[in-house]
């Protein structure tokens, strides 16, 4: 290539972003709405008045440097925070309608209605078939061939069924890690849940395994509304529809991933999708 | 480069006194070893294990004994350990970080430490006095006190090596703790808590003192929990002390069989410990 003469455009440095999948087309009513949403580790306050609505059957990435809340975003709407004292959220959160952070609400209903998958794959100590059964055991009533079934669609809903169906009985952990995370990507998705939460889910694979992960979030986005949180833009820019930058607790935009990435409106957005900081 | 000599001679001196010391503790192991083996090899025989313990100068084995000691440690784990499980679960999951945790961790961690015999005094003093007899149930019940810290530490520290993943990701699939800790926690950290049991029977399978308080000895064959039951370390005490030669060395052979007994637990601890460690290690 020949050097160029013109500084600003590309002192930018750009990386070169595949653009997301299709533009935000008509995206139908929102799944999850958030109205004036703050987040309080004891006396740190890590969420800022956040608003924004997700729309269901589609995936929303959440993009920002750490320590910027994106996870704990993410951990508010399972309301996994609640497992560690000290930690409080105050505002109106509606996944389907209703609202999920009142003090009435059951939290394993709650996350037995939106999955999560974490950073590092967690298989169970337990066989492939059991880990995938685990919650359709808890809620009950699912037994025999329904159970086989609905393991089966799990895992072929995780592209994982080739690799393991021979191996049903085998213990988790002695998969492969981007295996294992399939596996607990399958797992979640086994109880049918309404929203699908995933936190830096490729961040502890190779990027072969990242790649059919990423895969596998493109066949999910047909049958749930997935919200991912992570540090790898171009896994943003591949995979979601829409993207929202957050900074120091705040959201600071959020638009189709397509324009986000292409002619952001905030200047630290820019600063940010061109590796200026974080 | 005289600098450097001194500093030579001085790690040559501290290796040669670590090394010395080490020598010594490892040569009283190995004579303590030999001791034993020497003498109880000497009196190895099929009747220890099919003879109850004989009066002075007669012919007998330590059947009894063997019987009370196996008796007396079985139940002994069936009590402590599952208040030790319970108590060390309750630490590494529910209290983590709770003032009560902290009471009960330095008070378990006190009871790790405590001479036996105060334990023995502990139970005479409720349940031997009361009764107005010694019994096994008391022996039971000292060896039970003396298992629940071994394996409560033990589970603690097992429940807390699993990764925190595993039990949000549990807990993200609408599971209560109870159940997180029963279906995914145990499994995860089976191989160590079963570590901690072995431990604990090799810890309560030598002990005298409280034996002596509580169990105490007997001569005959019993199998009665509310009376006296006949031991291998109070038999070894009794059999040592005394001026008759058939009875030393039957006191020989009894602490050999403990000594080895203890030898396997401790041995197959290390195994199980290992092979977790391994499993760690090649799982991510």
């Amino acid at each position: 290539m020949m050097p160029s003469t013109k500084p600003p455009k590309h002192l930018k440095m750009r990386a070169p972003l595949p653009v997301a999948p299709e533009p935000v087309k008509d995206l139908g009513p929102p799944k999850i709405e958030i109205r004036g949403l703050n987040f309080y580790y004891d006396q740190l306050q890590s969420l800022r008045n956040i608003n924004l609505s997700l729309a269901d059957l589609s995936i929303s990435a959440f993009i920002g440097p750490s320590g910027c809340g994106k996870s704990t975003l993410l951990r508010v709407l399972n309301r996994m925070y609640a497992l560690y004292p000290k930690q409080r959220a105050e505002g109106e959160v509606l996944i389907g309608g209703r609202d999920i952070l009142g003090p009435t609400v059951d939290v394993a209903e709650l996350r037995y209605r939106v999955g999560m998958v974490f950073q590092k794959p967690t298989p169970f100590p337990m066989s492939v078939f059991d880990n995938v059964a685990f919650g359709l055991r808890l809620s009950g009533g699912v037994h025999g061939a329904e159970l086989k079934l609905r393991v089966e669609s799990a895992l072929r809903d995780a592209a994982i069924w080739d690799e393991v169906k021979d191996k049903l009985h085998a213990d988790g952990r002695s998969l492969s890690g981007g295996q294992q995370q399939r596996l607990c990507i399958a797992r979640a998705i086994a109880v049918k849940p309404e929203v699908l939460l995933l936190d830096e889910p490729t961040a502890a694979l190779d990027p072969i395994s990242t790649l059919r992960v990423e895969e596998t979030l493109q066949a999910l986005r047909e049958k749930y509304c997935i919200v991912v949180v992570t540090h790898n833009l171009q896994q943003a820019a591949r995979v979601s529809n829409v993207t929202g930058f957050m900074f120091m607790g705040e959201l600071v935009e959020i638009g189709p991933s397509s324009q986000i990435f292409t002619s952001p409106k905030d200047r630290r957005t820019d600063d940010y999708i061109t590796g200026r900081f974080g | 480069m005289k600098r450097r000599a001194v500093r030579k001679a001085k790690n040559a001196a501290f290796l040669s006194l670590s090394l010395v010391a080490t020598m010594t503790g490892l040569a009283c192991l190995g004579a303590i070893l030999w001791t034993l083996l020497s003498h109880g090899l000497a009196a190895m025989s099929w009747r220890l294990f099919s003879q109850m313990t004989p009066p002075p100068g007669g012919q007998g084995g330590l059947l009894n004994a063997i019987y009370g000691s196996a008796v007396m440690t079985l139940f002994g784990i069936l009590i402590g350990s599952p208040i030790g499980v319970l108590a060390g679960t309750y630490l590494a999951e529910y209290g983590r970080s709770s003032r009560l945790s902290t009471v009960i961790r330095f008070i378990n961690d006190v009871l790790l430490s405590a001479p036996s015999i105060i334990i023995g005094l502990f139970v005479y003093e409720i349940v031997v006095v009361h009764m107005g007899h010694f019994s096994a149930l008391a022996g039971c019940l000292a060896l039970a006190i003396l298992a629940i810290p071994v394996t409560l530490r033990t589970t603690e520290d097992m429940l807390n090596l699993v990764p925190v993943g595993m039990k949000d990701s549990s807990a993200a699939l609408g599971a209560y703790p109870w159940r997180t800790t029963i279906s995914v926690l145990y499994p995860a950290a089976r191989s160590g808590i079963v570590t901690g049991l072995l431990l604990a029977i090799a810890r309560i399978s030598g002990e005298t003192a409280p034996l002596l308080f509580t169990a105490l000895n007997n001569q005959f064959w019993s199998t009665k929990l509310n009376a006296p039951m006949a031991n291998l370390p109070v038999v070894i005490f009794q059999f040592a002390l005394s001026p008759y030669k058939d009875w030393q060395d039957l006191a020989w052979a009894g602490a050999l069989i403990i000594t080895l007994t203890i030898l396997l637990l401790s041995i197959s601890a290390r195994v199980i410990l290992a092979m977790l460690q391994a499993e760690r290690g090649s799982g991510r």
